[in-house]
């Protein structure tokens, strides 16, 4: 039995930011959204996550900007509660507990205290029927409030937050479900449907997908699923009602937006091309296409300077006006499958997987963020469903990250399988990949594994990949074949070897770490090879099941094989050649630090994963923790750490080195921590909060080093800046003061008085000159007394907090003053001698 | 937003020879001028002087051409019977030739009539030379005897009788007066001194030797005759060196490029194969219409001269460096660019902003027409005829690209009689190059989809549909074939291969199958 106490699983970064539509401030320097369970604030220029809200315990559904005051933001969550923030500082200012799990919420200047909520109500028996209801907010100082007085305003809504929309300012609401366009006129307490047919004569699907209203005319714009928009006016009317129509979108239009002013129409969907349709001139529009995934939402900045769009592939790109794209806010590209394991990249140590279609993505693990996409296919994608792209299937790095080898496969119905293995050579000066080879039909059927030979200190780069049709490859890097160098082509990839073993498919293959054997599994039999010499050396068998994985030992335990089987682990002994233990557990992923001896191997049982690490050479694991998650995990991988743990404890060793992620069923990316680490990252994120809205850029960073430091040697050369610095007391209430968000803090004209008296400089000493000073004391007394009698006519609570804060700083304050005008006497006479030599 | 990405052209390796230094220098000639001659061309030599004429001997008749000119300079026409071997003297002075009738005539240059007459041979001469010190004569004849002759006196000097067949080859040493190389008929090369009574050395050849070779250092001797080359080492005593066997009928000729570093071999097969000399590789080789008899190479490799059987004297000329740069020049002096020069020129002051201009990204044209979703067009565009012909890549890219995006039944159909002829033309004409197969499989299965309702309409379409079938069932034929051989070849190679044991150790295996042993070693991996 092993403790595990205080190792946990936890997510790990890349959540999405592509779930709801984000939000872009008055002033367009930061941008919102949902992510999670958190809200995200980016700066719009740098890109950078500035700060993330959180305090929601389920996933936030939306974020509102607060139309009465623009420096606040609401965010609603399916925990049942709505949340109002302060988001330049990161503060929660209010809480507001609905009690049903929000779906998404909507507000208008119009109405004020009020604020619109789909919610699917429990009283209805139905599954899934969703309710607009309006929610008065209670007007109270408390923190926590529970929203009393909710009204159904229409029932039988879309859940989807495009699907609702405010028209002239709040006069109306439209809604659209199904095939349905509700609008809700707020002062007649009306509201007219209107219907579509099921599909046109043309086969086109009408189903409603949203709506926008126009901000200033009587116009409600819904985008349909065959890609059609329509314009609907007189609206007011149940029969005279008109609609035109837009088409250019071939498939769903996913999101509708005017802006303010409501001269454009902007829409985006799957094609990735975002339009801008001329209000009233429908014939004129614009396009900004290759925006990358398929568009989701669209949202402009409240001035109409920005564009704002999400993605498919877990980005938001920012548009100045439709003319460029000015910044990209991208995160971990999470595909239906990762059809590449996880690796990590020996040279930027950033965890490597599939991206978007046809690419391969590098993130840093760190920084939780996206580094750069590499672009694997080449080719332009397309936007259309149903259509087979190539996709990304093998990726491996060679030991030292200077060769990336990845398999590309098309797969039609019809056609045979198309198949391209590239090779990427590693550019120095460019900084990233360069394709050197690309070797098509390296096989004639799917390559089932791939791997690089391990060892660092080979002269030349093996790689090994096997395939269903039975054969495995080795391809090693070759100097051109002239025998006089006529044309410079460098080095390119050949084919060095081919082999098949009674006709069985090889499953996987694995170098051993020092490259001298390479083990091919042929389905229950496991081969070892010399690669130097190509001759077969051993067969092993563990009949029954056929090998799905095979891993070399480490260091000490180099000579160690271990192989899973449907139902069983093996570990081979490759000196006698014989099998040194089994166990039975179905382990489907079996994964080796590279820093150590360590092995950890998942294993599926009953529902949910295991995980157990090990060393081959020990029969019992180091540590071993039950369910880690529900589902399969087939994915993971050992990154090894920046900085070394050092944790003592025989449990947590393992994790010293490197950190182990995985991939679970559900796509989340998860790792283990101690607690230690967690402690030490909680600080440290308390610590960036701290600072001001100034983005965290590595360059701000650096900076802001550097001139800490000059502060810090200017301290240590002159005595003014010692004397400042010697005042902790006033330091502290300065920043204190400073961070303080303003419409927490007492009147600016009492923090006035406090804060110019924390600048003044105080003595040690105070004996000199004591008759003076006292009298100065009395003046100064007056003074105070008279501020605070100008305090008291405030509310109470600003008095109480002014006076917990003057209760410290007095006595210190009075000496600093006197000091003041002592310095100040000083330098009148010195100034004056001056001027009259 | 990313740039729209082109279609990307496959890059097939070339088939075929490699584009070496080699190929580029013997390419280096211009197209060959043709000259008919009387009969069969025996002999080319060229003089060694400046303007470097060569003799070409044909029938009874010996032509002197020059450098350029394609009517002989001269001809010695004073001939009874087939003439053979005409040779320069070192001095160009001088030509010598063998004939039919056993006498070896003697002309100068600027004559007409023969200066000498050499008889005492009972047969016909065909090998005759000038020895070094340019006073002797050495003839070889179908009497199987070589001669030394004094040309001033015109007596025989010495006698040969050491070969036992015709005597067809010879040469005598440039450095050396009184060495001299024969081949005969009966498979010997024989090396004399002059100043002893018989051979120095003897080397078996194998095959009748038709002609022999010294390199310049004269270390090095070449004899060809039947199928093979061989180098022998004379500083070795006639060491053989090198055998060479390229030529699939006999070799007939021997030349050296000018700086010794390539032979040059010319065989009835009616090729000219290109060696190194360093290594014995051959390098190029030449093709022409029919057997080659002589071959001659020009100072500088600056001609390369030929006569074969169906006496035809082939000339090619080695283009001028000059003329080639002039090309070139030219073709880079378009008049768009002199448009576009103002300016350039410019160079930024200190205080200058620099407004860098988006750099327009040059797409081709079916690219414009794909990335604006114009199927049809763009696959028109790939059609077009110089792509067609000379970049079948490109529309097999095009077609696979269209395949892709799944419109390339979109972009085959709807098509006139003009344009689906045209389309079939090109999938006849590339769908058994393997490179193209996969793709224009697919093309061509969708437009009978397409199309089988017209089919009977248009005579022209139905012809090449039924050449498209001749053309496929052929294919399987040979891919049937080829499927045999290959597994003719497995049986023979399985079974002409020592059957290896694959080390596995007994213990292994019976370790793996039984089950008490390792349970004692069982970890207990047990869940918490």
């Amino acid at each position: 039995m092993v403790e595990h106490g205080d190792i946990r699983v936890v997510h790990c970064g890349g959540s999405k930011i592509n779930f709801r539509d984000p939000v872009i401030t008055h002033d367009s320097r930061f941008l919102l959204c949902a992510s999670g369970e958190a809200v995200k604030v980016f700066s719009t220029s740098t890109e950078e996550c500035i700060h993330e809200l959180r305090g929601h315990t389920g996933l936030v559904t939306g974020v509102l900007l607060r139309p009465s005051n623009h420096l606040q933001v609401y965010s609603s969550s399916l925990d049942g509660t709505l949340r109002l923030w302060d988001f330049t500082d990161g503060i929660l200012i209010k809480t507001c507990v609905i009690g049903y799990p929000i779906y998404s919420f909507y507000a208008s200047a119009k109405h004020e205290n009020v604020i619109f909520i789909v919610a699917s109500m429990p009283s209805d028996k139905r599954a899934e029927r969703f309710q607009l209801v309006a929610v008065h907010l209670p007007q109270s100082g408390d923190q926590m409030v529970e929203a009393q007085e909710l009204s159904a305003v229409l029932s039988g809504v879309n859940p989807n937050p495009a699907a609702i929309a405010f028209g002239r300012g709040g006069e109306f609401i439209a809604s659209v479900n199904d095939l349905q366009l509700e609008v809700y006129f707020f002062k007649k307490q009306k509201s007219f449907r209107f219907f579509l047919k099921e599909d046109n004569k043309k086969g086109g699907w009408n189903t409603f997908t949203c709506v926008a209203c126009h901000p200033k005319d009587d116009c409600i714009a819904t985008g349909h699923e065959d890609g059609k928009i329509r314009l609907w006016r007189n609206f007011n009317h149940n029969k005279e009602y008109t609609y035109s129509t837009l088409h250019w979108h071939h498939s769903a239009v996913s999101s509708l937006c005017f802006t303010p002013e409501g001269t454009n129409l902007l829409s985006g969907g799957v094609e990735s091309v975002l339009i801008q349709w001329r209000y009233n001139q429908e014939s004129e529009r614009d396009f900004l296409p290759r925006l990358g995934g398929a568009i989701t939402h669209i949202t402009v900045s409240p001035d109409g300077s920005l564009f704002c769009t999400s993605h498919s592939d877990n980005k938001i790109t920012i548009i100045q006006s439709c003319v460029k794209v000015s910044a990209v806010i991208q995160g971990l590209v999470k595909g239906d499958s990762i059809r590449t394991d996880l690796m990590m990249d020996p040279r930027s140590k950033a965890l490597v997987l599939n991206g978007k279609p046809g690419h391969l993505q590098f993130y840093s693990l760190q920084r939780d963020k996206l580094l750069y996409n590499l672009d694997i296919v080449q080719q332009e994608y397309i936007h259309e469903s149903g259509l087979q792209q190539f996709e990304v299937v093998k990726a491996a790095f060679d030991a030292s990250g200077s060769w990336l080898a990845t398999v590309e496969e098309r797969h039609q119905k019809v056609a045979e399988l198309e198949l391209n293995l590239k090779l990427w050579a590693f550019d120095e000066q460019t900084q990233s990949f360069v394709l050197n080879t690309t070797i098509s039909a390296p096989h004639d059927a799917q390559i089932t594994a791939m791997c690089f030979c391990q060892a660092t200190d080979s002269q030349t780069t093996l790689l090994v990949s096997t395939s269903k049709d039975g054969h495995f490859k080795a391809w090693q890097l070759a100097a051109p074949a002239h025998t006089e160098g006529t044309d410079d082509e460098g080095p390119s990839w050949l084919c060095d070897f081919v082999s098949a073993y009674h006709g069985l498919v090889p499953e996987c293959c694995s170098f051993s770490a020092d490259g001298s054997l390479l083990a091919v599994a042929f389905q229950e039999v496991v081969t070892v090879w010399s690669p130097s010499t190509w001759e077969l050396l051993t067969t092993l068998s563990q009949p029954p099941g056929a090998v799905s994985d095979l891993c070399f030992g480490r260091l000490s335990c180099s000579k160690y094989l271990l192989g899973t089987t449907a139902s069983n682990l093996l570990c081979w002994n490759l000196l006698t050649c014989s099998l040194e233990w089994t166990t039975s557990m179905d382990v489907r992923r079996l994964v080796a630090d590279p820093l150590s001896e360590n092995m950890a191997a998942f294993c599926y049982q009953s529902g949910s994963t295991d995980l157990f690490v090990f060393k081959p050479s020990e029969p019992r694991p180091l540590f071993s923790h039950k369910a880690v998650c529900s589902g399969k995990v087939t994915q993971a991988v050992f990154a090894p750490r920046e900085e070394m743990l050092e944790s003592c404890k025989e449990s947590r060793q393992w994790l010293n080195r490197s950190q182990l992620y995985f991939l679970t069923q559900q796509m989340d990316l998860m790792t283990f921590t101690t607690k230690a680490e967690e402690d030490r990252l909680l600080a440290s994120s308390k610590q960036l909060v701290i600072d001001d809205s100034v983005a965290m850029t590595p360059f701000y960073l650096l900076l802001g080093k550097h001139r800490q430091q000059q502060l810090e040697h200017q301290d240590s050369d002159s005595s003014l800046w010692a004397e400042r610095t010697a005042l902790p007391q006033t330091s502290a209430s300065m920043k204190e003061l400073l961070q303080t968000p303003a419409h927490v803090l007492p009147s600016t004209s009492y923090l006035c008085s406090m804060f110019v008296q924390s600048l003044l400089i105080s003595v040690s000493d105070a004996r000199e000159e004591k008759a003076h000073a006292e009298e100065e004391m009395e003046s100064e007394k007056e003074e105070e007394d008279s501020e605070e009698e100008m305090e008291s006519s405030r509310s109470k609570p600003e008095l109480a907090a002014a006076a917990a804060t003057e209760s410290d700083t007095p006595a210190l304050t009075k000496a600093q003053a006197r000091e003041l005008r002592r310095v100040r006497k000083l330098d009148h006479s010195w100034l004056a001698g001056l001027l009259d030599s | 937003m990313a740039s729209f990405k082109p279609t990307k052209i496959q890059v097939y390796p070339k088939l075929g020879e490699k584009v070496t230094q080699d190929t580029l220098y013997w390419k280096n000639y211009k197209a060959p001028v043709q000259i008919k001659e009387f009969g069969a061309v025996t002999s080319i030599d060229f003089s060694p002087v400046t303007p470097h004429n060569f003799a070409v001997t044909a029938f009874t008749r010996i032509h002197i051409y020059g450098p350029f000119s394609q009517e002989p300079v001269k001809s010695f026409t004073r001939f009874k019977d087939t003439a053979y071997c005409g040779r320069f003297r070192s001095d160009g002075q001088l030509l010598v030739a063998g004939c039919e009738d056993s006498v070896v005539r003697l002309f100068d240059v600027s004559g007409k009539v023969a200066l000498r007459l050499f008889k005492g041979h009972t047969k016909a001469v065909h090998l005759t030379d000038f020895t070094s010190d340019r006073y002797q004569i050495l003839t070889g004849s179908d009497d199987y005897t070589c001669r030394l002759w004094d040309i001033p006196n015109a007596t025989e000097l010495t006698t040969y009788t050491e070969h036992a067949d015709y005597i067809r080859c010879g040469v005598t040493s440039k450095l050396n007066r009184d060495l001299f190389i024969t081949g005969s008929y009966d498979h010997t090369v024989k090396l004399f001194d002059a100043r002893v009574e018989k051979s120095v050395i003897t080397m078996d050849h194998g095959q009748p030797v038709e002609s022999v070779l010294l390199y310049p250092s004269e270390g090095l001797l070449v004899s060809a005759g039947g199928r093979h080359v061989k180098v022998w080492d004379l500083l070795k005593g006639g060491q053989p060196l090198v055998s060479l066997k390229n030529h699939h009928k006999t070799v007939t000729s021997l030349a050296l490029s000018s700086n010794g570093q390539r032979l040059l071999s010319a065989s009835l097969d009616r090729h000219v194969k290109v060696y190194n000399t360093t290594n014995y590789k051959v390098v190029h080789n030449f093709d022409y219409a029919a057997s080659i008899l002589s071959l001659g190479l020009a100072p500088d490799d600056a001609s390369i001269v030929v006569g074969m059987t169906n006496s035809i004297l082939s000339i090619k000329h080695r283009k001028n460096q000059e003329d080639s740069k002039e090309v070139a020049g030219q073709q880079r002096r378009r008049p768009s660019y002199r448009v576009f020069v103002k300016g350039k020129n410019y160079v930024p002051k200190q205080d200058d902003y620099l407004v860098s201009k988006p750099v327009k990204e040059h797409l081709a044209k079916y690219d414009k027409q794909l990335q604006r979703f114009n199927v049809s067009k763009a696959l028109d565009t790939a059609l077009g005829t110089y792509i067609r012909f000379r970049k079948p890549e490109i529309t097999v890219a095009v077609i696979k690209e269209l395949d892709r995006r799944g419109t390339l039944k979109n972009a085959l159909a709807g098509r006139d009689e003009r344009g689906l002829s045209q389309l079939l033309n090109f999938i006849i004409g590339n769908l058994v190059d393997a490179r193209f197969t996969p793709v224009l499989v697919t093309a061509a299965e969708m437009i009978l989809d397409i199309y089988q309702s017209v089919i009977g309409q248009s005579p022209v379409v139905d012809r090449q549909l039924l050449r498209l079938q001749d053309l496929v069932k052929r294919e399987i034929e040979f891919q049937k074939d080829l499927l045999e051989v290959l597994g003719m070849l497995d049986t023979m190679f399985a079974s002409s291969l020592p059957r290896k044991e694959v080390p596995c150790s007994g213990i292994g295996r019976s370790n793996g199958l039984t089950q008490g042993e390792p349970s004692t070693s069982k970890p207990q991996l047990q869940v918490t």
